[in-house]
């Protein structure tokens, strides 16, 4: 191809100018040559944003893979041979998520990809881990209504949060009205579907439940405040049901705070705010708002303990905390590891039949598990915001749940199921006996 | 000033690029097809993806070279045709997907079975059928266009207050099709295609069409470019961008002028949108993004800006040095790199890659001859002088 | 369960208030429910103290306020709980008895939201006969809310000996509030308690009124369906004044976004895209101002912004002008190349915070006279709001005063209208310059600390405002800070009122096309410069 360009731009243009071409071409390429095939390393993919908007969560992740190959590294390896990580930045574009995607397996040739934080993020990396089969692991609280054989799921899904949640507050809190607040985008609209559906079939009268969505980013919260607390002032108790994204979030605590919306009136629990976001705010007037997540930094666990630890003195910041889904990517990753001593093997076909089964522990004390549908079994707590930016565990599942590739409160995907293991199939009627969907 | 030189459609620069273009039109399909995987001339199919993306953003590039380099009408909002063309082309693929959405609904792609539409929206008839979204193509975004460009030229906004109203249109259209409520699959897009005209779009062979289809549309696009602006409506759009009032003056009725450019300009956008989404496997509304619209704007002035050939150029050097620096060491600093960028070319190379490269031709070619008029060496720039209008 | 403690709770407070505090302690129970707090349970720690606030005991009051404000811990080894004073001084909450030092093994007593609230009211009932009315009154309204009828007789005590006009008003109220739920009271009683009640006429009274049990005589059915429609129609009047005031306060927050821009944008015609940017500086410059003071300083922190504003000021003004130096200098009259090299600047602005920084929110404070709000009638007014809305008008008015009656700002003046005839007449044009973009981003960084405090503080902060504020000066008119002004509340207040009809998306839409349109009716925006000078 070199050959071919320099003949064309050759002819009509000075030799000078000719060779700078060539030489910039011949640099240029350079870099998308196929990196020279090490045997002695493992490559790991690690595909986070490290610039634009998704940034501010995303590079935890990041830091957080390195960290866990670092460790890995120093207990010797997989299978004898060392990790090497491979740092792109898909750089919040989702078409750039897709070729740098294709990029790391086809160019950098690595094992397994860790990354992606959006839905569409990962919905636009899909086909290529499909058609270039490989294996993704996605450490991010989801909407559900999904199962694919290379990706496998280690966040929540919606009943490994949202329902425990709202569980809580009716039987605790006992709560009759529900303002359901979200970004305007699939998860929030997936997850307020289904505790719509599912706070009907407990009795609760549609005039009871708010549903309110905002632009990403969305920064003027005032009128949305004032009406969640005229919501809240009709003499039932009210909570909030947040899944309200990012960066929205401090202005939106901040209105709340500044509103004096306390949460012994009006409590809001909220599904993607973690020690990391919290860290941005002034946690004083947010004292006993609630979040649900499957880890809290605050739990008190000699794994845990360690954990935070040895990752305060790998990123070298005494005060970094630790969150869901920096989680959510450990137990991913020391799946991927026993998979592959499992297999004995890197090759994607074999760890994505090694890993269903698998067991790894997490960091709260029990051990999670992957299941047929690529989803794990996970622990599920409620904390309440302390002043110190920490939370507050107040109540927690008795046992792990098992995580619903598709929502049983949904009409279109009550009756599939995702079995990689016995069906081989993502999405399985029950009903119809068939793979592929409702069918016709 | 002197009789600049574009009298005829193709000069040495235009021939070269049309060699060029058509040569990697036809050998990168050819190599990534018949080559084994193993030599060392095999184009892989993601750098040949790749390629295909750059060779949509510069067609998008010289969409807008088009109007700002020949009309001084600076869109900030360029995406949004672009968008609107990737749109249409993403819906048509959606409905090909037919019952293998992981719903299985024969009709309804799966973002509606997930959010309860009971039935298709109007506004998605026609759209299982090519010829109708390859219509939709053009039309869609020409639509927009034109009614935008109606509005506009007729009341004589310009300058920077249209630069900031297309940014305006296209930050509404962001907005708008995020919304899940607009029937467009809100932030998520459309994406999992499986089917083009009953190839699969994974297909390396799907893939090499598309790219050599690619190339071809900006063969034809630039050959159309170039045969408006060495025409005598280009000659017109020149002088509306030098000095509006004067052309006005002279009779001739701008906003006509303008409004046929603009609305072609934003039909080529479409196509280069259209040929972008089965390449990349993804249309969303982040297409809309102003940034990104300005991100193209960008392209053509480091390429140069009133070249055509720079505007392309420019837009596989943008981007290829975007793919460079976001992977490896240089990951966490490609902004940096990227803004140096930016910044270095406006200070040191104002006319853009090609520009210079022509003015520094044309100054050497005075400087050779010997009884050269005094004033042609003064006024030695090829390109025809830009005054800041826009 | 829960409801019925609270009851039984509410009455005991009530009996325990008229017979003031001379009851001598009982041993037993207090203390077996103080160590019920070692147990680390929430539903032993609600129980315990429902038991110590019916206990009678001198100590229960010290001992349910340190739980409230995390002063209690308890060891659960030894089940001994501690309180420490706000004097700093450990007892052992059982006894009363003076211990050295908190053992390390006990942990403070963890609380929920429903303990929380429980203690809440136990104390509420404590401070009715609080000598400060404004404790007087905040109880009294939440009886007002809980309209408990035992609480009855408490109340109409203390409206008996009651002087304070407003807490007198307040317990009125909630007498009537408490008459409207007895069942036992007569219709004539509920009747004058609705007017009472409606007088008051808000979101509250609304809830009371709305809630009533269905098996109400006609009389009180029909006076309180009446009592209702009036509220709400005189709450749709307050409606469109809170409406308005969030238009103002987002309308200065626009302004203030804008007004630097206006001035790079608007007067020097440099279409600045790393204005945003600037704005971010000034929020990271109240970061590191309030950290400092966190660490060192922790008196201050309530002087914090004061001091940010002019080191925001004087840290976006010299970049500014080291900017215009290195880069804009060269690009005058070439707008469109400033556009690309300003927005190639920002990227690197935004990865050079991002670097320095990290790229997560950073966390600063609102200072105490920021936090919290107020009732203006029906209108709930954030301070934090309040106070951006004065400081934007205020940084408004000094702007246009430096324009208009310093020596500087003539100059300027000069030099925007004609650059060479200023030149001509001994006005140093390129100093000029270099300060009017410093004076611009100077003010974009002012913004920046403003906009902390209701913003994120990260480095995507100043993209979020870009694009507003360039629609901003172009509805209002470039080159007119009267302009921006009006542009900014208008376009705030069209906002505000079409979102809750709209929606805050398809509003933002709305308000978007309008604008647009808008520009075609008056290409120049609202207030157009007139004259030669925008031809150029």
């Amino acid at each position: 191809m070199i050959t071919n360009l320099t003949h064309a731009i050759a002819k009509p243009i000075s030799r000078r100018s000719l060779m700078a071409a060539a030489t910039g071409l011949a640099l240029g390429l350079s870099a998308f040559s196929p990196a020279k095939a090490a045997d002695d390393t493992i490559k790991v993919g690690v595909l986070h944003s490290l610039s634009g908007t998704m940034a501010i969560s995303e590079t935890t992740l990041k830091d957080t893979v390195l960290f866990m190959i670092d460790q890995q590294n120093k207990k010797g390896g997989v299978n004898g041979k060392k990790l090497e990580a491979v740092v792109v930045d898909p750089a919040s574009n989702w078409p750039l998520f897709a070729e740098k995607a294709r990029e790391l397996i086809t160019k950098d040739k690595v094992a397994v990809v860790f990354g992606c934080w959006t839905s569409v993020s990962r919905k636009s990396v899909l086909p290529v881990f499909k058609e270039l089969n490989n294996i993704l692991f996605y450490p991010v609280q989801y909407e559900g209504e999904e199962s694919e054989r290379n990706v496998f799921y280690t966040g929540a899904a919606p009943n490994q949060q949202a329902i425990p949640a709202v569980d809580y507050l009716m039987k605790d809190e006992k709560v009759k009205r529900w303002v359901l607040a979200g970004t305007d985008y699939v998860y929030p609209r997936t997850t307020n579907k289904i505790l719509e559906a599912y706070l009907k079939s407990k009795g609760v009268k549609q005039e009871d439940i708010m549903i309110n969505y905002t632009p990403f980013g969305h920064s003027d919260w005032q009128t949305i405040v004032a009406d969640i607390k005229k919501f809240g002032s009709a003499g039932k108790k009210t909570a909030v049901v947040s899944t309200i994204n990012g960066d929205a979030n401090v202005p939106f605590y901040k209105e709340l705070g500044n509103q004096g919306i306390k949460a012994t009136d009006i409590p809001v629990v909220a599904f993607s705010v973690g020690e990391e976001e919290l860290a941005g705010i002034d946690t004083k007037p947010l004292l006993g708002h609630l979040a649900a997540w499957n880890y809290f930094q605050s739990i008190k666990n000699p794994e845990n303990e360690k954990f935070i630890k040895e990752w305060q003195a790998f990123t070298k910041n005494p005060k970094r905390v630790t969150n869901d889904p920096m989680e959510a990517t450990v137990i991913g990753f020391n799946m991927w590891v026993k998979a592959v001593e499992k297999a004995k093997s890197i090759e994607a076909d074999k760890v994505i039949d090694a890993l269903p089964g698998i067991e790894a522990k997490n960091l709260t004390g029990g051990t999670s598990k992957m299941l047929p549908n690529h989803h794990i079994t996970k622990p599920v707590f409620i904390g309440e915001i302390k002043a110190n930016g920490q939370f507050d565990v107040v109540w927690k599942t008795p046992a792990l749940v098992a995580g619903d590739a598709w929502s049983k409160e949904l009409d279109g995907s009550k009756d599939l199921i995702g079995d990689w293991v016995g069906k081989k199939c993502g999405n399985f009627n029950t009903k119809t006996n068939k793979c592929g969907g409702q069918g016709s | 000033m002197t009789p600049h030189f574009l009298t005829r459609t193709l000069d040495r620069s235009a021939t070269v690029f049309l060699l060029i273009v058509a040569a990697v039109g036809i050998l990168i399909p050819l190599s990534n097809l018949l080559l084994p995987a193993d030599s060392p001339l095999q184009v892989p199919t993601y750098l040949m993806a790749l390629f295909g993306k750059y060779v949509c953003y510069a067609i998008l590039a010289l969409s807008i070279d088009l109007i700002w380099g020949y009309c001084g009408i600076l869109s900030l909002g360029h995406g949004a045709f672009f968008a609107l063309g990737g749109y249409a082309m993403g819906m048509y693929l959606m409905r090909q997907i037919g019952s293998r959405g992981v719903y299985g609904n024969p009709i309804l792609p799966d973002f509606m079975v997930f959010l309860n539409y009971k039935a298709l929206p109007w506004y998605w008839y026609g759209f299982d059928m090519f010829w109708f979204a390859a219509a939709m193509v053009l039309i869609a975004p020409g639509i927009l266009a034109f009614v935008f460009g109606w509005l506009t030229f007729r009341s004589r906004v310009s300058g920077v207050y249209l630069s900031i109203i297309t940014q305006a249109m296209t930050y509404a259209l962001l907005l708008a099709f995020f919304r899940n409520d607009f029937g467009f699959g809100g932030n998520n897009g459309l994406t999992d295609f499986k089917d083009i005209l009953g190839f699969n779009v994974q297909a390396d062979g799907t893939r090499a069409a598309l790219f050599a289809l690619s190339c071809l549309a900006l063969i034809i696009g630039f050959l159309v470019c170039r045969a408006i602006v060495t025409s005598k409506l280009g000659k017109v759009l020149i002088a509306i961008r030098d000095a509006e009032s004067r052309t006005r003056f002279l009779g001739y009725r701008v906003e006509s002028y303008k409004l046929f450019v603009f609305t072609l300009s934003a039909c080529m956008a479409g196509v280069a949108g259209a040929l972008y989404v089965p390449q990349v496997g993804i249309i969303n509304p982040g297409e809309f993004a102003p940034a990104n619209s300005i991100e193209a704007v960008i392209w053509v002035a480091v390429g140069g800006r009133g070249t055509l050939v720079g505007a392309a150029l420019g837009a596989v050097v943008v981007n290829y040095a975007k793919t460079v620096f976001t992977s490896g060491a240089l990951a966490p600093y490609w902004l940096f790199m990227l803004g140096a960028l930016f910044i270095l070319v406006t200070l040191l190379l104002p006319k853009g890659i090609i520009g210079t490269f022509n003015a520094w031709m044309e100054g050497r070619k005075a400087r050779n001859t010997a009884n050269a008029d005094s004033a042609a060496a003064e006024d030695g720039v090829t390109k025809p002088h830009l005054a800041e209008k826009a | 369960m829960t409801d019925l403690l609270y009851r039984f709770r509410a009455i005991a407070l009530a009996f325990l208030l008229i017979v003031a505090t001379a009851i001598p302690a009982f041993a037993g129970p207090f203390e077996d429910a103080v160590a019920k707090f070692a147990n680390d349970d929430f539903s032993d720690s609600d129980e315990a103290v429902g038991i110590i606030a019916t206990s009678g005991n001198p100590q229960a009051f010290a001992v349910i306020t340190a739980l409230q404000e995390g002063r209690l811990s308890a060891d659960p080894d030894s089940k001994k709980v501690y309180l420490t004073g706000t004097d700093g001084k450990v007892t052992d909450a059982a006894t009363g008895e003076a211990v050295a030092e908190v053992p390390a093994s006990a942990a403070a007593v963890r609380l929920n939201n429903r303990l929380r609230r429980n203690i809440e009211s136990a104390l509420g009932g404590l401070t009715l006969m609080s000598p400060d009315p404004a404790k007087r009154i905040a109880s009294a309204q939440s009886v007002f809310k809980s309209h408990e009828t035992a609480m009855l007789p408490v109340i109409e005590a203390a409206l008996e000996k009651e002087t304070n006009k407003s807490a007198k008003q307040a317990f009125t109220e909630a007498r009537a509030a408490i008459l409207l739920y007895k069942e036992d009271a007569t219709e004539a009683e509920k009747i004058e308690s609705i007017a009472i009640i409606k007088g008051r006429g808000d979101q509250d009274a609304l809830a009371l009124l709305t809630s009533l049990p269905a098996d109400q005589t006609v009389g009180v059915a029909r006076s309180a369906a009446s009592a209702v429609t009036a509220i709400n129609s005189r709450q749709t009047l307050w409606s469109i004044g809170q409406n308005a005031w969030y238009g103002l306060s987002l309308g200065s927050v626009l302004l203030l976004a804008a007004i630097g821009l206006a001035i790079t944008f608007g007067v020097m015609g440099v279409i600045n895209m790393a204005h945003g940017e600037m704005v971010m500086i000034g929020a990271y410059v109240t970061f590191v101002v309030q950290d400092v003071i966190r660490t060192s300083y922790p008196g201050l922190f309530d002087y914090s912004l004061l001091m940010a504003v002019p080191l925001a000021f004087i840290v976006a003004g010299l970049l500014g002008i080291v900017i215009e130096r290195t880069i804009i200098r060269f690009l005058y009259g070439r707008p469109l190349e400033t556009l690309l090299a300003t927005w190639g600047l920002s990227l690197v602005l935004q990865q050079a915070v991002r670097t320095m920084f990290g790229p997560t929110n950073r966390e600063v404070g609102n200072p105490s006279w920021m936090s919290g709000a107020f009732e203006l009638g029906q209108l709930t007014i954030t301070y934090n709001r309040l106070w951006i809305l004065c400081f934007t008008l205020a940084v408004f008015a000094i702007l246009l005063a430096m324009l208009r009656y310093t020596s500087i700002g003539l100059e300027m003046r000069a030099v925007t209208q004609n650059r060479r005839m200023a030149a001509s007449m001994g006005i140093a044009t390129s100093r000029v310059d270099a300060l009017t973009f410093g004076l611009g981003s100077g003010i974009a960084g002012i913004a920046g600390v403003a906009l902390s405090q209701i913003d994120n503080v990260s480095p995507n902060l100043g993209q979020s405002y870009i694009i507003d504020s360039f629609m901003v000066v172009v509805f209002g008119g470039v080159g007119n800070l009267w302009g921006t002004l009006v542009g900014a509340f208008s376009l705030g207040i069209a906002n505000k009122f079409l979102e809750p009809v709209a929606g805050a998306v398809l509003g933002k839409i709305a308000i978007l096309v309008l604008i647009i349109l808008f520009i075609q009716k008056r290409p120049r925006g609202l207030f157009a410069l007139k004259g030669r000078a925008i031809e150029a």
